[in-house]
Protein backbone atom coordinates (compact mmCIF):
# COMPACT_ATOMS: atom_id res chain seq x y z
CA UNK A 1 0.00 0.00 0.00
CA UNK A 2 0.99 4.02 -0.38
CA UNK A 3 3.45 4.89 2.85
CA UNK A 4 0.60 7.63 3.55
CA UNK A 5 -1.89 5.43 3.64
CA UNK A 6 -2.64 4.66 7.52
CA UNK A 7 -6.30 3.43 7.18
CA UNK A 8 -5.92 0.84 4.71
CA UNK A 9 -3.53 -0.73 7.37
CA UNK A 10 -5.46 -0.33 9.81
CA UNK A 11 -8.39 -1.72 7.87
CA UNK A 12 -6.65 -4.83 6.73
CA UNK A 13 -4.94 -5.51 10.14
CA UNK A 14 -8.60 -5.55 11.69
CA UNK A 15 -10.20 -7.93 9.16
CA UNK A 16 -6.62 -10.01 9.25
CA UNK A 17 -7.52 -10.65 12.99
CA UNK A 18 -11.33 -11.51 12.56
CA UNK A 19 -10.16 -14.63 10.79
CA UNK A 20 -9.70 -17.46 12.50
CA UNK A 21 -7.94 -20.31 11.03
CA UNK A 22 -3.99 -20.49 11.63
CA UNK A 23 -2.53 -20.65 8.39
CA UNK A 24 -3.29 -17.07 6.82
CA UNK A 25 -0.01 -15.48 7.07
CA UNK A 26 0.26 -11.85 6.09
CA UNK A 27 2.67 -8.98 4.85
CA UNK A 28 2.06 -5.71 4.62
CA UNK A 29 5.06 -3.21 2.27
CA UNK A 30 4.65 -0.18 1.75
CA UNK A 31 5.79 2.01 -1.30
CA UNK A 32 5.59 5.74 -2.08
CA UNK A 33 3.18 7.10 -4.14
CA UNK A 34 3.18 7.70 -7.28
CA UNK A 35 1.27 10.81 -6.93
CA UNK A 36 -0.44 12.62 -4.33
CA UNK A 37 -3.80 13.96 -5.45
CA UNK A 38 -3.67 17.10 -6.90
CA UNK A 39 -0.07 16.76 -8.15
CA UNK A 40 1.12 18.53 -11.12
CA UNK A 41 1.68 15.93 -14.08
CA UNK A 42 5.34 16.80 -14.95
CA UNK A 43 6.82 15.87 -11.42
CA UNK A 44 4.53 12.86 -11.32
CA UNK A 45 6.46 11.11 -13.80
CA UNK A 46 9.70 11.85 -11.49
CA UNK A 47 7.86 10.49 -8.36
CA UNK A 48 6.47 7.43 -10.17
CA UNK A 49 9.71 6.57 -10.84
CA UNK A 50 11.06 6.55 -7.90
CA UNK A 51 7.98 5.11 -6.40
CA UNK A 52 9.07 1.96 -9.34
CA UNK A 53 12.72 2.02 -7.33
CA UNK A 54 10.64 0.78 -4.47
CA UNK A 55 7.88 -1.42 -6.27
CA UNK A 56 10.06 -3.17 -8.42
CA UNK A 57 12.01 -5.47 -6.11
CA UNK A 58 8.97 -5.90 -3.87
CA UNK A 59 7.20 -7.71 -6.60
CA UNK A 60 10.56 -9.86 -8.09
CA UNK A 61 11.35 -11.00 -4.50
CA UNK A 62 7.56 -12.39 -3.83
CA UNK A 63 6.67 -13.16 -7.64
CA UNK A 64 3.70 -13.41 -6.55
CA UNK A 65 0.61 -15.66 -8.58
CA UNK A 66 -1.30 -12.85 -8.44
CA UNK A 67 -1.58 -8.52 -8.36
CA UNK A 68 -4.83 -7.44 -7.21
CA UNK A 69 -5.06 -3.93 -7.56
CA UNK A 70 -7.16 -1.17 -7.46
CA UNK A 71 -7.43 3.09 -8.09
CA UNK A 72 -4.74 5.44 -7.42
CA UNK A 73 -1.20 5.15 -9.70
CA UNK A 74 0.71 3.66 -6.52
CA UNK A 75 -0.12 0.04 -8.20
CA UNK A 76 1.14 1.06 -11.84
CA UNK A 77 4.67 0.56 -10.86
CA UNK A 78 3.79 -2.75 -9.14
CA UNK A 79 1.68 -4.13 -12.10
CA UNK A 80 4.39 -2.96 -14.66
CA UNK A 81 7.09 -5.03 -12.57
CA UNK A 82 4.66 -7.79 -12.60
CA UNK A 83 4.05 -7.64 -16.46
CA UNK A 84 8.19 -7.91 -16.68
CA UNK A 85 8.09 -10.84 -14.82
CA UNK A 86 6.03 -12.34 -17.08
CA UNK A 87 6.92 -11.24 -20.41
CA UNK A 88 10.62 -12.12 -19.14
CA UNK A 89 9.08 -16.12 -18.62
CA UNK A 90 10.02 -15.97 -15.05
CA UNK A 91 6.45 -16.09 -13.52
CA UNK A 92 2.67 -15.94 -15.17
CA UNK A 93 1.67 -13.51 -12.85
CA UNK A 94 -2.24 -12.61 -13.16
CA UNK A 95 -3.09 -9.12 -13.00
CA UNK A 96 -6.55 -8.08 -11.99
CA UNK A 97 -7.64 -4.70 -11.02
CA UNK A 98 -10.98 -3.52 -10.29
CA UNK A 99 -12.19 -0.23 -11.10
CA UNK A 100 -13.07 2.27 -8.61
CA UNK A 101 -17.23 2.68 -7.97
CA UNK A 102 -16.82 6.28 -8.90
CA UNK A 103 -16.35 5.39 -12.43
CA UNK A 104 -19.01 5.32 -14.41
CA UNK A 105 -18.61 6.73 -17.55
CA UNK A 106 -14.69 7.02 -17.51
CA UNK A 107 -11.96 4.85 -16.94
CA UNK A 108 -9.15 6.31 -14.52
CA UNK A 109 -6.18 6.92 -15.75
CA UNK A 110 -4.73 3.45 -14.16
CA UNK A 111 -7.02 1.65 -15.28
CA UNK A 112 -6.46 3.48 -19.30
CA UNK A 113 -2.69 2.74 -18.65
CA UNK A 114 -3.33 -1.04 -17.49
CA UNK A 115 -6.06 -1.55 -20.11
CA UNK A 116 -4.23 -3.79 -22.55
CA UNK A 117 -1.53 -5.38 -19.96
CA UNK A 118 -3.76 -6.39 -17.23
CA UNK A 119 -5.61 -9.71 -17.47
CA UNK A 120 -9.03 -8.34 -16.05
CA UNK A 121 -10.26 -5.17 -15.68
CA UNK A 122 -13.53 -5.18 -13.20
CA UNK A 123 -15.90 -2.36 -13.69
CA UNK A 124 -18.51 -1.56 -11.76
CA UNK A 125 -21.06 -0.13 -13.89
CA UNK A 126 -22.33 -1.47 -17.11
CA UNK A 127 -21.95 1.66 -19.14
CA UNK A 128 -18.18 1.47 -18.57
CA UNK A 129 -18.24 -2.10 -19.99
CA UNK A 130 -20.33 -0.90 -23.04
CA UNK A 131 -17.94 1.58 -23.30
CA UNK A 132 -14.64 -0.48 -22.99
CA UNK A 133 -15.35 -3.80 -24.59
CA UNK A 134 -11.83 -5.56 -22.78
CA UNK A 135 -13.28 -4.87 -19.27
CA UNK A 136 -15.64 -6.86 -17.40
CA UNK A 137 -18.70 -6.36 -15.08
CA UNK A 138 -20.10 -8.42 -13.22
CA UNK A 139 -22.47 -6.36 -11.19
CA UNK A 140 -21.21 -4.47 -8.41
CA UNK A 141 -18.88 -5.30 -5.86
CA UNK A 142 -18.85 -2.92 -3.39
CA UNK B 1 -36.53 15.46 37.03
CA UNK B 2 -36.28 13.79 33.57
CA UNK B 3 -37.31 16.15 30.91
CA UNK B 4 -40.00 13.86 29.20
CA UNK B 5 -40.94 16.56 26.68
CA UNK B 6 -37.90 17.01 25.17
CA UNK B 7 -38.25 17.09 21.22
CA UNK B 8 -36.02 14.53 19.71
CA UNK B 9 -32.98 16.21 17.83
CA UNK B 10 -32.73 16.31 14.30
CA UNK B 11 -28.71 15.71 13.34
CA UNK B 12 -27.03 16.69 10.58
CA UNK B 13 -23.89 14.65 9.41
CA UNK B 14 -21.40 16.52 7.64
CA UNK B 15 -18.09 13.92 5.84
CA UNK B 16 -14.99 14.87 3.81
CA UNK B 17 -13.77 11.55 4.42
CA UNK B 18 -9.73 11.80 4.57
CA UNK B 19 -10.10 14.90 1.74
CA UNK B 20 -9.85 18.63 2.31
CA UNK B 21 -13.62 20.33 1.34
CA UNK B 22 -12.81 23.81 3.30
CA UNK B 23 -15.87 25.32 0.70
CA UNK B 24 -18.09 22.59 1.98
CA UNK B 25 -17.18 23.08 5.95
CA UNK B 26 -17.52 26.69 5.48
CA UNK B 27 -20.69 26.50 3.32
CA UNK B 28 -22.35 24.73 5.79
CA UNK B 29 -21.30 26.79 8.86
CA UNK B 30 -22.08 30.19 7.57
CA UNK B 31 -25.13 32.00 9.02
CA UNK B 32 -27.25 31.49 6.14
CA UNK B 33 -26.92 28.08 6.40
CA UNK B 34 -27.38 27.54 10.04
CA UNK B 35 -30.62 29.54 9.78
CA UNK B 36 -31.83 27.29 6.80
CA UNK B 37 -31.11 23.78 9.13
CA UNK B 38 -33.13 25.70 12.09
CA UNK B 39 -35.60 26.33 9.73
CA UNK B 40 -35.74 22.68 8.85
CA UNK B 41 -35.62 21.86 12.56
CA UNK B 42 -32.51 20.46 12.78
CA UNK B 43 -30.51 21.12 16.22
CA UNK B 44 -27.31 19.63 15.67
CA UNK B 45 -24.73 20.06 13.10
CA UNK B 46 -21.54 17.19 13.24
CA UNK B 47 -19.02 18.07 10.74
CA UNK B 48 -15.86 15.13 10.16
CA UNK B 49 -13.36 17.90 8.52
CA UNK B 50 -10.79 15.16 7.67
CA UNK B 51 -7.68 17.25 5.83
CA UNK B 52 -9.08 20.85 5.67
CA UNK B 53 -7.54 24.04 7.05
CA UNK B 54 -10.72 25.15 7.72
CA UNK B 55 -11.98 24.46 11.19
CA UNK B 56 -15.50 25.57 12.02
CA UNK B 57 -16.45 27.59 15.22
CA UNK B 58 -17.73 25.02 17.96
CA UNK B 59 -20.96 26.30 19.17
CA UNK B 60 -23.38 25.30 21.88
CA UNK B 61 -26.64 26.98 22.65
CA UNK B 62 -29.83 25.69 24.17
CA UNK B 63 -31.20 24.76 20.67
CA UNK B 64 -28.77 24.39 18.31
CA UNK B 65 -24.95 23.17 18.72
CA UNK B 66 -22.19 22.47 16.16
CA UNK B 67 -19.20 20.16 16.55
CA UNK B 68 -16.08 18.96 14.50
CA UNK B 69 -13.55 16.57 14.46
CA UNK B 70 -11.29 15.57 11.86
CA UNK B 71 -10.85 11.87 11.01
CA UNK B 72 -11.98 8.66 13.26
CA UNK B 73 -11.16 5.37 12.63
CA UNK B 74 -14.88 4.42 11.71
CA UNK B 75 -17.45 6.96 11.28
CA UNK B 76 -20.44 4.23 10.98
CA UNK B 77 -21.90 5.28 14.47
CA UNK B 78 -21.94 9.18 13.29
CA UNK B 79 -23.89 8.25 10.00
CA UNK B 80 -26.21 5.82 11.92
CA UNK B 81 -27.26 8.71 14.78
CA UNK B 82 -27.48 11.07 11.76
CA UNK B 83 -30.87 12.47 9.85
CA UNK B 84 -29.15 13.95 7.22
CA UNK B 85 -26.09 13.26 6.19
CA UNK B 86 -23.81 16.19 3.51
CA UNK B 87 -21.37 14.75 1.85
CA UNK B 88 -18.15 14.94 -0.26
CA UNK B 89 -18.82 12.84 -3.56
CA UNK B 90 -16.08 10.62 -2.29
CA UNK B 91 -17.18 6.68 -2.91
CA UNK B 92 -16.54 4.99 0.97
CA UNK B 93 -18.54 8.00 2.24
CA UNK B 94 -21.38 8.20 0.00
CA UNK B 95 -21.30 4.14 0.31
CA UNK B 96 -21.24 4.13 4.15
CA UNK B 97 -24.53 6.66 3.95
CA UNK B 98 -26.14 4.23 1.01
CA UNK B 99 -25.72 1.67 3.51
CA UNK B 100 -26.90 2.83 6.67
CA UNK B 101 -30.17 3.98 4.75
CA UNK B 102 -29.28 7.78 5.04
CA UNK B 103 -31.12 10.56 3.01
CA UNK B 104 -27.83 11.88 1.61
CA UNK B 105 -26.63 15.10 -0.30
CA UNK B 106 -23.74 14.62 -2.39
CA UNK B 107 -21.75 18.37 -2.38
CA UNK B 108 -19.67 18.38 -5.71
CA UNK B 109 -15.85 19.80 -5.11
CA UNK B 110 -15.19 22.02 -8.00
CA UNK B 111 -11.78 22.30 -7.10
CA UNK B 112 -10.49 19.10 -8.05
CA UNK B 113 -8.64 18.06 -11.17
CA UNK B 114 -10.54 15.90 -13.46
CA UNK B 115 -13.64 15.75 -11.03
CA UNK B 116 -14.94 12.82 -11.90
CA UNK B 117 -16.42 12.12 -8.75
CA UNK B 118 -19.29 13.53 -10.29
CA UNK B 119 -19.72 10.76 -12.02
CA UNK B 120 -21.00 8.34 -9.07
CA UNK B 121 -23.15 11.00 -7.72
CA UNK B 122 -24.70 12.14 -11.12
CA UNK B 123 -25.74 8.20 -11.89
CA UNK B 124 -26.91 7.46 -8.01
CA UNK B 125 -28.62 10.66 -8.47
CA UNK B 126 -30.50 9.98 -12.21
CA UNK B 127 -31.06 6.55 -9.92
CA UNK B 128 -33.16 8.27 -6.84
CA UNK B 129 -30.80 7.62 -4.30
CA UNK B 130 -29.21 10.52 -3.45
CA UNK B 131 -29.85 14.69 -3.86
CA UNK B 132 -26.00 16.57 -5.10
CA UNK B 133 -24.91 20.23 -6.27
CA UNK B 134 -21.98 22.50 -5.66
CA UNK B 135 -21.50 24.49 -2.69
CA UNK B 136 -22.91 27.71 -4.23
CA UNK B 137 -26.12 25.18 -4.65
CA UNK B 138 -26.65 23.57 -1.21
CA UNK B 139 -28.83 25.99 0.34
CA UNK B 140 -31.55 25.81 -2.43
CA UNK B 141 -31.28 22.44 -2.05
CA UNK B 142 -31.95 21.72 1.29
CA UNK B 143 -34.83 23.78 0.88
CA UNK B 144 -36.52 22.47 -2.37
CA UNK B 145 -35.47 18.56 -1.96
CA UNK B 146 -38.05 16.26 -0.30
CA UNK B 147 -35.90 13.73 1.03
CA UNK B 148 -38.55 10.71 1.45
CA UNK B 149 -38.84 10.59 -2.10
CA UNK B 150 -35.10 8.86 -1.80
CA UNK B 151 -34.81 4.94 -2.70
CA UNK B 152 -32.21 3.18 -0.90
CA UNK B 153 -29.33 1.76 -2.80
CA UNK B 154 -29.34 -2.51 -3.08
CA UNK B 155 -26.10 -3.25 -1.49
CA UNK B 156 -22.85 -4.69 -3.74
CA UNK B 157 -22.20 -8.44 -4.10
CA UNK B 158 -18.57 -8.97 -3.04
CA UNK B 159 -19.21 -12.58 -2.79
CA UNK B 160 -19.42 -12.48 -6.67
CA UNK B 161 -16.04 -11.12 -6.94
CA UNK B 162 -14.86 -13.73 -4.75
CA UNK B 163 -16.25 -16.41 -6.93
CA UNK B 164 -14.38 -14.45 -10.11
CA UNK B 165 -10.94 -14.62 -8.57
CA UNK B 166 -11.64 -18.42 -7.39
CA UNK B 167 -12.10 -18.97 -11.36
CA UNK B 168 -9.09 -17.15 -12.78
CA UNK B 169 -6.78 -18.64 -9.97
CA UNK B 170 -8.00 -21.85 -11.04
CA UNK B 171 -9.50 -22.59 -7.66
CA UNK B 172 -13.13 -23.51 -8.24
Amino acid sequence: MASSDSMSEYKIRELEQGITESKHTYTITKVPRSREVRQAWFTTVFTTLYAALYSFPVVFKSRPDLILCNGPGTCIPLCVAGFILRVLGVKRVQIVYVESMCRVETLSLSAKILYYFADHLLVQWPSLQHKYPRTRYIGRIV
Amino acid sequence: MADSNQKPTKNVFVTVGTTSFDDLIKTVCSENLIEVFRELGYSKILLQIGRGEYEPPVMKSDDFCVEYYRLKPSISEDVSSADLIISHAGAGSVLEAMGAKKPLIVVINDSLMGNHQVELAYQLYKDGHLYYGTCCELKNLLRTVDLRKLKPLEPGRPEKFGAFLDQVMGIS
